[in-house]
This record gives structure tokens, sequence and C-alpha cells, in this order.
């Protein structure tokens, strides 16, 4: 057991620390202009698509560099390496695995470039935690397929240009092989046909939507991966956003904002953090975002050692939605009634962070698979109990 | 950076397991924890053989000259298999003897402890409560004929299979221990098992014993919590062990016990209870390794990072034990089966250098005495 680094580790993390000392100085506003001169910066370093391959106009950065890069980041709170977030984190990685060359050509710089923003596209109105039971359909016409159909919960699709989608194109209300007849398309948000319907969430926000497919025309060439093997697509792509370290240092950020609050605000005139019970509860979330760190290490470690990792990030997954769902209860719970303002409201505590962060959980708990889900992972993969 | 076992702890661990697979399997723990020792002596003798005893202890006192990670990996081991014997107490004891006491003591007591001639345990707090010095009330009082102690320690672990014993005690302003010779006629002490039969604790009581002869030291504030903490990290390696155990037990019956036409761990109430132990259990887990790294290479960061662990195991492994008992049903009540076993350990192991509730106090209250929050 050691937490040292080689040399080069090193020279790369002061190489990094310098950089943001010149290009992030503290009390940085980050505003317009400033986000453009930050991309270009982080672009020409190579550190948007840090972990993908030279060849594609990545990085090529290894394990341990790429880990190195998210500390020093998470630590200064700077902001996002490129902010094209879904192609940075997996339609990227599909292309770069299962694309075509002249799909990589096409696509992999614009997402280094931060461009425009890619969506994806599994979840139907009937088709959530059982995603290979998706009904979206394409058939065949020649060279183009042409999609009928509904997605949902859509994530940034209202300024999306691109979606990465799943779509049916065998298989059809088949309950046996389900997994078969998937196929992946990438398909341009402008084509005719398409239609975008944004959804309010509880918290307000207008992030996703439903998208409607009426007899949508998409070249085959836009299809990722061989016709039938999306699933395989998919699975493989999700697999590259493991690594939790920037969630930790965020979750460490909020902790100390909880900290902040219960030690400034006051309850039967006194300060709230006097409380025992509330003292336990922080020191709780404190062991939990400490134990995902040290999670997160010992797992990276494994990968490192070229040990295959089975499906323990459901573990810090897990934490994470406990960590998001309790945080934002625990602040709003103790503040009482002064919790509840809204931004703009009178008396609202710290402009409604809490009040808004409270609401807005779904986000994790629900957007990446349910707990349930996570939970069924962990018994039947690593346990091997017997499915349900 | 490895957040890891080397393959020679790695070698360890296969060592451990198969000795104590070998000769201590549940049925020998069951005669053991029964016997009016507590402990069986062949075992200590092989144990000292192969050098478990003296693993923290420098080569040159007759020991292997490893540190707390090493130890973690037989401590791990040996709570899975609930080995009874007094390994944890000895080992606070020479952790307390390497860093406080002087060489003179060193030398003449380090070789005997890997010898598996000696055995030793710390005698720290003399009222229930918390690791914490509020806790070490005893005073010496010194007079023209020698220096006097009158009192008691209760809850002294393996109290009635130790050498010696490191007492804690006050004079003036400053904390002191004196290390006692457990074989001094004038030196009352008690013994017995508690719920958990593979833990034995008892009593010291001193009346007017004059330890002008004994070793003294004089100990910071600092250097006590210190080995709280560690006492902490040990107990908390110990149930990393038995909670994995439980997650097995538990996990293989409700693979085997059919109910409504089904395995019982097909079912989600069962299957997710499983699920959420492997979560708590793999991070505690880790937050422990951590803790044990920094006993010898970041000692700024033990009292925080043993605290997380300790607070964590204790609430996880608590609520673990209860509910591998309850997924056993009726069974799982009845002394014939061995899960109950683990449960009164998680017990025993909760209580051990501090609850939850005082660790995360301790997290905290620091946190404000170090940022001023
Ligand atoms: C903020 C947000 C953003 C999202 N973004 C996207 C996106 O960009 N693209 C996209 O495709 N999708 C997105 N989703 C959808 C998300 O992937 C689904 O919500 C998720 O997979 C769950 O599906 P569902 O909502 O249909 O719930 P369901 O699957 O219907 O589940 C309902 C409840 O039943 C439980 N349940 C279901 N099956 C089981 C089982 N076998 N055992 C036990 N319990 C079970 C679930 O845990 C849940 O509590 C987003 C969701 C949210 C909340």
């Amino acid at each position: 057991m050691d937490f040292e680094y080689t040399q080069s580790e090193q020279n790369f993390r002061s190489e990094v620390r310098q950089f943001l000392d010149e290009n992030l100085p503290a009390a940085t506003d980050k505003g317009p202009v400033f986000m453009k001169h930050w991309l270009k910066k982080v672009r020409e370093k190579r550190w948007v698509g840090f972990s993908w391959p030279k060849s594609v106009g990545g990085g090529g950065g290894n394990i341990m560099e790429q880990v190195i890069l998210k500390e020093e980041m998470s630590a200064r709170k700077a902001p996002p390496l490129g902010t094209c977030m879904m192609g940075l984190a997996w339609v990227g990685p599909g292309i770069i695995q299962y694309g075509t060359e002249e799909q990589k050509e096409r696509f992999l710089p614009d997402i280094l470039d931060s461009k425009y923003h890619w969506c994806t596209g599994y979840s139907e109105p009937n088709v959530g935690s059982d995603l290979a039971a998706l009904q979206c359909k394409a058939t065949r016409d020649r060279d183009e397929y042409i999609i009928n159909g509904t997605k949902i919960w859509t994530s940034l699709a209202p300024f999306a240009s691109w979606i990465s989608m799943l779509v049916r194109t065998d298989n059809f209300g088949e309950t046996d092989n389900k997994h078969d007849g998937i196929t992946a398309l990438l398909v341009d948000l402008s084509t005719q046909g398409i239609d975008i319907k944004p959804i309010e969430n509880m918290a307000g926000g207008k992030v996703f939507a439903q998208i409607f497919f009426d007899n949508v025309r998409v070249p085959i060439k836009n299809r990722l991966g061989e016709e039938g093997n999306g699933w395989a697509v998919t699975i493989s792509s999700l697999a590259n956003e493991r690594s939790s370290i920037g969630e930790v240092a965020g979750l460490y950020t909020k902790l100390e904002k909880l900290t902040d609050l219960l030690s400034t605000s006051k309850w039967n005139g006194q300060a709230a953090i006097t409380d025992k019970k509330i003292r336990r509860t922080l020191g709780r979330f404190e062991a939990k975002i400490e134990a995902m760190r040290l999670n997160g290490l010992r797992y990276l470690t494994k990968q490192i050692k070229g040990e295959p990792l089975s499906s323990e990030t459901s573990v810090n997954k897990l934490h994470r939605a406990e960590l998001e769902v309790e945080m934002g209860d625990f602040a709003v719970e103790k503040l009482g009634e002064a919790g509840l303002q809204l931004r703009n409201q009178e008396d609202a505590v710290r402009t409604g962070y809490w009040a808004t962060d409270s609401l807005n959980w779904p986000t994790v708990v629900i957007g990446g698979g349910t707990p349930n889900i996570q939970k069924n992972i962990i018994a039947e993969r690593i346990l091997g109990l017997p499915k349900d | 950076m490895n957040f890891g076992f080397t393959p020679e702890q790695e070698l360890l661990r296969d060592q451990v397991r198969r000795f104590l697979d070998d000769n201590c399997a549940l049925p020998e723990v069951r005669r053991i924890m029964k016997s009016a020792q507590g402990y069986e002596q062949g075992h200590w003798q092989q144990m000292a053989e192969l050098g478990w005893l003296g693993l923290i202890i420098n080569e040159s006192d007759g020991g292997v000259g490893l540190n707390w990670v090493d130890l973690v990996v037989v401590l791990e081991e040996m709570g899975r298999s609930l080995y009874p014997g007094p390994y944890l107490s000895t080992l606070c004891f020479t952790a307390a003897l390497i860093d406080i006491t002087d060489s003179h003591t060193q030398k003449t007591l380090l070789p005997g402890i890997a010898e598996g001639k000696i055995k030793g345990s710390l005698a720290l707090l003399d009222r229930p409560g918390d690791p914490h010095v509020d806790n070490i009330s005893l005073e010496a009082i010194t007079t023209g004929e020698g220096v006097f102690l009158s009192g008691s320690k209760p809850f002294v672990h393996d109290c009635g299979s130790a050498d010696y014993f490191l007492v804690a005690y006050r004079q003036a302003q400053d904390f002191y221990l004196a290390l006692l010779d457990a074989n001094d006629p004038s030196l009352e002490r008690s013994h017995s098992a508690t719920m958990d039969f593979t833990k034995r604790t008892g009593k010291l009581t001193f009346d007017n014993l004059d330890i002008s002869n004994a070793p003294r030291f004089k100990v910071s504030e600092h250097q006590i919590n210190r080995l709280f903490d560690i006492g902490a990290v040990g107990v908390a390696a110990e149930m990393i062990g038995a909670a994995e155990a439980v997650l097995a037990i538990t996990t293989t019956y409700a693979q085997d016990r059919i109910q409504f036409g089904h395995a019982i761990g097909k079912y989600q109430g069962v299957k997710h209870r499983l699920a959420e132990m492997y979560v708590d259990i793999e991070s505690f887990k880790s937050l422990v390794y951590y803790a044990a790294w920094t006993i010898t290479d970041s000692a700024e960061e033990l009292s925080r990072s043993a605290s997380l662990a300790k607070a964590f195991a204790s609430d996880a492994f608590a609520a673990i034990g209860i509910d591998a008992v309850q997924l056993h049903g009726a069974i799982g009540f009845t002394q014939e089966y061995d899960i109950q076993l683990y449960l009164k350990r998680s017990k025993w192991s909760r209580a051990s250098f501090g609850n939850a509730d005082f660790h995360y106090e301790k997290i905290i209250e620091q946190k404000q005495n170090s940022q001023g929050i």
C-alpha cells in the first residue's frame, strides 16, 4: 500500500497546477467570455477527451494521468474540460470503438471542440429499467432507416443537435431474446419528422424532453456498429464512465456548504451544529463520502493491476444516490420553514440553494439506473443470487 | 499509487487463512470459547513460530519488522474465523510498548511477546464510557513510602490470560502508564467471558498497590489518544472479516433455502438487503485499510481515519449481525447455528474502542477545532 506518485506523474501534476495558476486565478469570473477562452486553452492542451487516443484527437492520457487531471481540476473547482458532456462521456467512446472512419472524422472533432450537444435516447414511455425491451422502431428502406416511435426523459434534448439512440430493427414484440435486434443510430435532430417537447421537472428545470419520431429518415451510414448489435455497443460505451473522483469532490464541497450552513444558522437561538444528532449525521455523511473516495482508489488499483472489475461501481452509485437525497433533505429539514423559501422569496436561505437542491436528487438517483436496479446488479453479478 | 496489498501480504493472508481453517474452524472455536482459559496455548505457540506475534516488532527485538497494513490482513482473517484468543489485546499492548516505553523495557518484553511467552493488555479506562482521557481518573498517591494506586480498571481485554498490563493513571496534571506484572499477588484480577464467548474481559482492582518499583512512563494526551485509535483500527479490521463471513454464510443460505417454490435469495426483500451488506462492507473495508496505513505512514491523519472507519463499521456490522439472523428465520436463533456467534461479535466490536456516536462526535469536534467553524 502506498500513495506515492512516480516522477512523471508528479511532473504531470505540476504541469496541471501551473496551468491552473495561470489560467484559473482565484475569484475568476466564469462568464461566457472566460469560458470561451478556457475551452480553447484546455483543448490546446489536449485535456478535452484526455482519455481518448491521440490518433482521434484525444490526449492519450493513461489511467493515473486521468486521475491526476480530475483531482486537480476538482480541487480548484475548475469549469468542465469541454462542454459536450454526453459526447465526451459515452457517445464519443462508442464512436471510437464501433464507428466507421467517416463517423470518426465527422463527429469526434466537433465533440472535442464543444461545438454542439449530443443527447442519449434510450428510455421510452413504457421502457425504463428494462431497457432491452425498447420498442421505438426502425425499418430499412434501401440505404435509409425510417424511425417511428418516441423517446422520453432525454436529457439536454431541448439544446442538443444530435442524438445517439437505440431502436429496434428486429425481434419486435418478443420477450425472450429482446437483447437481439437492437440497433444504435446517430441522428441529426433537425431531420424532418422529429418533434421535441420539453418536460418541466419538479424543481422547475426544463432539461429533459420527449422526442417524437414520425417517419424520420436516417442514412444507414449513421448506424453505429452492426445492425442488431446495439446492445453490445451501449454496454461497452457506458462502461467508459466509471471513475467517481469528480463526484466525490462535488460531495465534499456540498458537505462543506452544509456544515457551514448549520454552523451559521440558528435553531431555538442556538447554532444548529451544537445539536448532537446533527453532528452525528454530518459525521455519517463524511464517512460515506470518504468511503466513496477510498473505494474509488481501491477499484482504481485493481484496474491498474489489470484485474477485471465486476460491478463494483454500483457500490459508489448507491452511496451517491443516498447522499444526494439525504444531504439536501437534511439541510431543508434543519432550516424549518426558512428552508422552503426559493430564490427571490422573502427570507430565502443562501438564495434558495438547498430548497432547489432538495428537489433535484432524481437526476442522480433515477437518471443513471435506480437503486433497486443497482442492488439487483450487486446481488446477481457479485453475490451470485438468482435473477428476479 | 497502490491502494491494495502486495503479493507478500496476499501470501500472508493465505497462510493465516489456511492455519485457521485447519486448526481453528468453528467447531474448534466453540470448544475453545467454552474452555476455562478461553484460548489454545498450542495455537499461540504455532502463531509465534509463524511470526504473527512479532509482526510489528523490529527484527532487532525478535520480531518480523512489518507494519499495520500487514496486521490488517491477519486481523481480518481472525475476524472471519472468530479466532478466540488474546491476539488483539496483546497487539495493542505491543503497540503501546513500542510507542511509549523505553528501550530497556522493550528489550525485556518484545522478544518474549514475539516468542509467544508473554501476553499483555491495556488497562486504560476506569469507568464505563468512551475511549477518552476524561474516563481515566485513577489518581496515584505519592507518600514517603511509595506511589500507590487505589481503584479499579473494569473491562480489561483478556484480563485473565495477560502476563502484563499497562495501566493508565494520573499524577498531578499528567498521565502515566505503569507496567504491572499480572502475577504480582497484590494485584487483584477477575475475568470472565462476555456475551461473545470468544472475547474475554476482566477487572483489575488496586487496593493501595505500591507501584514505585514498576516501570512508569509519562504519556501525553495525544499518545493515549493514539492508542485508542490504534485499538479502534484493530477492532475494525477484525470486523471486516467477520462481516464478510456473515455475508457469505447468509448468501449461501439464501441460495439454498426454498420457500414459495424458489430460493429465498430470488426475493428482493432478501437479495437487496444482502446487496446493501456488500456495499457497507466494501466501504468500511476501504476506510479501515486506509486507517491502518495512516498508523505508520501518515500519523497526523490517524485520528480522523480511525474514527471514520470505526464509526462506519460499528453501525454497519451491528445492523448486518441482526439482519443476518433475521434472514435465516428461526434456525438463526439457535445455539447450534453459527450465525448468532457473529451477531454477538458485532455487539462486542461496536462497544470496543468507541461506538459510532463517540467517533462521529470526535470527527466533528476535531474539524471544528482545526477549522474554527
Ligand atoms: C433526470 C433524469 C434524466 C434522464 N436522462 C435520460 C436520458 O438522457 N436518456 C434516457 O434514455 N433516459 C434518461 N432518463 C431515464 C432513466 O434512464 C430512467 O428513468 C430509468 O432507467 C428508470 O426508468 P423509469 O423511469 O421508466 O422507471 P421504471 O423502470 O418504471 O421504475 C419505476 C420503479 O420501479 C422500480 N423497478 C423497476 N424494475 C424493477 C425491478 N426489476 N426490481 C425492483 N424494482 C424495480 C424502479 O427502481 C423504480 O423505483 C433520465 C431520467 C431522469 C430522472
